[in-house]
C-alpha cells in the first residue's frame, strides 16, 4: 500500500495528536496523517489520562527563567535552555487551549489554575483529579479538524531522500501489509524506551511507560543518521514495588504525604523525580534503613479518601485493586517503593533524539516530541507544547520544499526486512528473544555501572542480533512485537555505547559509574551525541552546552546535590 | 519448530453472557491489541498475554463485561 500526506506524524499519543491538530489547523487543505499503531483511542503513555501536569509555567505563580533555572539545576547542567524557556514561554497557552477543549484542570474558588508545590524550588503542578478523559478529548478535536487517522499501521523505518526525510515504511499490524507513506515532513512522537530493562517481577509489560513504546522514535531516528543525545542518561524511577506505577508522592505531596524509610523518617527534602533524588532513593533503599515508603497513613480519612479518588481512576486506575489485592490500604499502611528497570524517556530524563528549540533533529524535515525528544524533564505538557512547536515548523518546512522521492531500493530492502519473520514462522517466539534480551539489559547496564560488566552487556546485545534475525512470527501481531525487540536492542547498544563512553558520573543514579564515581566538568560538561555513520558503525560528538541565557547565581549550582536530609533520626529524637 | 501448549493465568476476564455480539469496544481500545473476537460465538475475549493492567477495555465496555485483573506475576 502507498499512501502519501504533506506531513506524516508518527504516533498518535499526546505529542503526536496534538502535532496532528496543529498541523491540520495550519494547513486544513492539506493531508495531515497521523500514524499509530494501535488505536489513537487509548494509546500513548496516558491512556487512561493523567493526574495532573507536573511542569506548568503559570503566570502569577512562577516566571519562564525561574523554571529554566529549576531544570538546569535538576538536569545537572547539561541542558540546552533555548529549548527550556521556548517551552516555558509556551506551556500557560497551551494550557489555557487544552482547558478550551475540555480538558478538566484543578482551578481554586475564584476560577484560577490551583498550582502546587512539588519541586524542589518552584511551584509547577497543576492538578487534573479529572483527567481520565484527557485521550477522548484529543481524539474528538483530531476527528473535528480532520486529521486523516490511519490506525493499526506500525513505522519501522523512516524514507531518505538526498538526506532529507521522504517519508516513512511500516505494516499494517492487523494484515501484514506492507505500507510506504511518504510525507514532505515528519513528525516522530513514538514515545519512550519503556521495554528496555526488565522489570523486577519478570513481567514483560509489567513496565513503568506503556509497554507499546519500545523505543521505536529511537531506533527510526538512529536508522536515518539523526543525532541522538545522552543515552547513558537513564530513566529509572521511584515506583510502588511490583506494580511498577507511580507511587505518586506528586499527588499526594500537597496533600501532606512523602516518601520515608522503613522507620518512617523522611530523608529527602523533595520528591521531584531527579537523578539526585534517585540516588538518594537508591541509597537509602540499600542501607539498614529501607525499604523505602510512601506514607500517608498520618493523614485524615476524607484526605485520603480524595487521595484514592484520584489515583484510582486516572493515569494507573487499577492500583487501588493492587493495594486491596494484598490487604494494604493507604489508611493503615505505608505503600512499599521500589526503583524501576532503566529506560530512555527524556520526559522524566534527558535521553532522546538531538531536537533544538524548534523541535528540529539533524535531519532536515524531520522533527520530534515527546518523550523521545531530547528536552529533558518534559513530561506530558511538554510534549503537547513541544508537539505543537514541532508542527508550527514543520508547516513552514512543508511550504518551502518540493516532493521527495521515494527510492525503490530503500523499500525493497525494508519489506523483506520487515516480513522476514512472517517467511519463517518456526523462528524464535518473540517473547523468549525479548525476555533474554531485556534480563541482560539488567545484568549489565543498571546503575551502578561497571565498565567491565558493560563491555560484556555490549557484547550480548550484538550477538542478539543473529537471534533477532532468526525470530519468527505466526501472524502480523507477533511482527508487531517481534520487530519491537529490534527497537529494544538498538537503544540497548546505544545506551550501553553511550554508558561507556562518557568517563565521569553525571544525573545521580542514572549515570553512576563505579570507575569515575565524580562529575568531571573540564571534560564533560557537554551533550554527549551519537549517530550513526554510512558504514553502519556509531560516532561520538561532543556537542558543546550552549551559553546560559538564564545564568545561574551563586548558591543556586548545588541545590539539587543538597536533597539528603541530615539526620533525620537525631531530629525526630529530639521531638 | 515444535509447539508447547502452556496454561497462563490471564489479567483479562470478559463475562461471556454479558459481552456483546458483534461489539468490537475492548478489542479496539486496548493499545497492546491483546483483545480479540472469537469467530464462533462473535465475542470477546483475551488472545495474548499482553497486559498493561491499564483498564480502558474495563471502562469503555458498554455491557460491564470485563475485568482487568491485576497480572499474575505483580499480584
Amino acid at each position: 500500500m502507498e499512501l502519501h500526506a504533506e506531513i506524516l506524524v508518527i504516533g498518535g499519543g499526546s505529542a503526536g495528536s496534538v502535532a496532528a491538530i496543529k498541523a491540520k489547523e495550519a494547513m486544513p487543505d492539506r493531508t495531515i496523517m497521523l500514524l499509530e499503531k494501535a488505536n489513537i483511542r487509548r494509546s500513548g503513555a496516558i491512556t487512561m489520562g493523567m493526574d495532573g501536569l507536573n511542569n506548568a509555567v503559570m503566570p502569577g505563580h512562577a516566571e519562564p527563567e525561574d523554571y529554566v533555572k529549576e531544570i538546569t539545576l535538576a538536569n545537572d547542567g547539561i541542558v540546552n535552555q533555548r529549548a527550556l524557556l521556548r517551552y516555558a514561554q509556551s506551556s500557560a497557552e497551551m494550557v489555557s487551549e487544552l482547558d478550551s477543549w475540555g480538558v478538566k484542570f484543578q482551578k481554586t474558588s475564584t476560577g484560577e489554575f490551583d498550582m502546587k508545590k512539588v519541586h524542589h524550588n518552584g511551584r509547577y503542578v497543576l492538578p487534573m483529579p479529572e483527567g481520565y478523559d484527557l485521550k477522548k478529548i484529543l481524539c474528538r478535536k483530531i476527528r473535528r479538524v480532520g486529521v486523516r487517522v490511519e490506525n493499526r499501521i506500525m513505522a519501522t523505518r523512516l524514507l531518505l531522500d538526498s538526506g532529507r526525510v521522504a517519508g516513512a515504511m511500516g505494516f499494517n499490524t492487523r494484515t501484514g501489509e506492507f505500507v510506504v507513506i511518504r510525507a514532505k515532513a515528519v513528525i516522530l512522537s513514538c514515545g519512550a524506551c519503556g521495554r528496555l530493562g526488565l522489570p523486577a517481577s519478570g513481567y514483560l509489560y509489567g513496565t513503568y511507560e506503556m509497554p507499546t513504546n519500545a523505543g521505536d522514535g529511537y531506533s527510526m531516528a538512529f536508522h536515518a543518521g539523526a543525532e541522538l543525545t545522552n543515552l547513558e542518561c537513564f530513566q529509572i524511577n521511584p515506583l510502588i514495588k511490583d506494580y511498577n506505577g507511580p507511587a505518586c508522592a506528586y499527588v499526594a505531596g500537597p496533600f501532606g504525604g512523602h516518601t520515608v524509610n522503613a522507620q518512617g523518617h523522611r530523608f529527602i527534602q523533595c520528591d521531584y523525580w531527579s537523578g539526585q533524588m534517585m540516588m538518594e532513593f537508591y541509597r537509602e533503599l540499600n542501607s539498614g534503613k529501607g525499604p523505602v515508603y510512601l506514607k500517608m497513613n498520618h493523614l485524615a480519612d476524607e484526605t485520603i479518601s480524595e487521595i484514592e479518588r484520584i489515583m484510582h481512576t486516572t493515569e494507573r486506575p487499577s492500583r487501588g485493586q493492587f493495594h486491596a489485592g494484598r490487604g494494604k490500604s493507604y489508611r493503615t499502611d505505608m505503600v512499599e517503593m521500589h526503583i524501576s528497570e532503566i529506560g530512555l524517556c527524556s520526559g522524566h530524563s534527558a535521553s532522546g533524539v538531538w531536537t533544538n528549540e524548534n523541535g528540529e533533529t539533524t535531519v532536515p524535515g524531520l522533527y520530534a516530541a515527546g518523550d523521545m525528544a531530547s528536552i529533558p524533564h518534559n513530561y506530558l505538557l511538554g510534549a503537547f507544547t513541544f508537539g505543537k512547536i514541532c508542527a508550527q515548523h514543520a508547516v513552514e518546512y512543508a511550504k518551502r520544499v518540493s516532493e521527495p522521492m521515494v527510492d525503490p531500493a530503500q523499500v525493497e530492502s525494508e519489506r523483506d526486512r520487515v516480513l522476514r519473520p512472517l517467511s519463517q514462522p518456526g523462528g524464535f517466539p518473540h517473547h523468549q528473544v525479548e525476555y533474554k534480551l531485556r534480563r541482560m539489559v539488567n545484568d549489565y547496564l543498571q546503575p551502578p555501572k561497571l565498565t567491565t560488566r558493560m563491555e560484556i552487556g555490549l557484547e550480548h546485545f550484538i550477538r542478539a542480533k543473529a537471534d533477532l534475525n532468526d525470530m519468527g512470527a505466526r501472524d502480523p501481531h507477533e511482527l508487531m512485537r517481534a520487530m519491537e525487540v529490534h527497537f529494544i536492542r538498538d537503544c540497548a547498544e546505544m545506551a550501553a555505547r553511550a554508558s561507556l563512553n562518557r568517563t565521569e558520573s553525571r544525573w545521580g543514579l542514572y549515570h553512576f559509574r563505579v570507575e569515575y564515581p565524580v562529575s568531571d566538568n573540564t571534560n564533560w560538561f557537554v551533550h554527549q551525541n551519537l549517530r550513526r555513520k554510512a558504514d553502519g558503525t556509531i560516532e561520538f560528538i561532543k556537542r558543546p552546552v550552549a551559553p546560559y541565557v538564564v545564568p545561574l547565581e551563586k548558591g543556586e549550582r548545588d541545590s539539587y546535590g543538597r536533597l539528603r536530609i541530615e539526620a533525620p533520626a537525631a531530629v525526630a529524637e529530639a521531638v | 519448530m515444535p509447539q508447547a501448549i502452556q496454561h497462563f493465568d490471564l489479567p483479562v476476564v470478559v463475562d461471556q453472557d454479558k459481552c456483546i455480539e458483534g461489539c468490537r469496544v475492548c478489542v479496539e481500545v486496548c493499545p497492546l491489541d491483546a483483545l480479540a473476537i472469537n469467530p464462533d460465538t462473535r465475542k470477546a475475549y483475551m488472545a495474548r498475554d499482553e497486559c498493561w493492567y491499564c483498564t480502558p477495555c474495563q471502562v469503555d465496555c458498554p455491557a460491564n463485561a470485563v475485568t482487568v485483573k491485576i497480572p499474575y506475576l505483580l499480584r
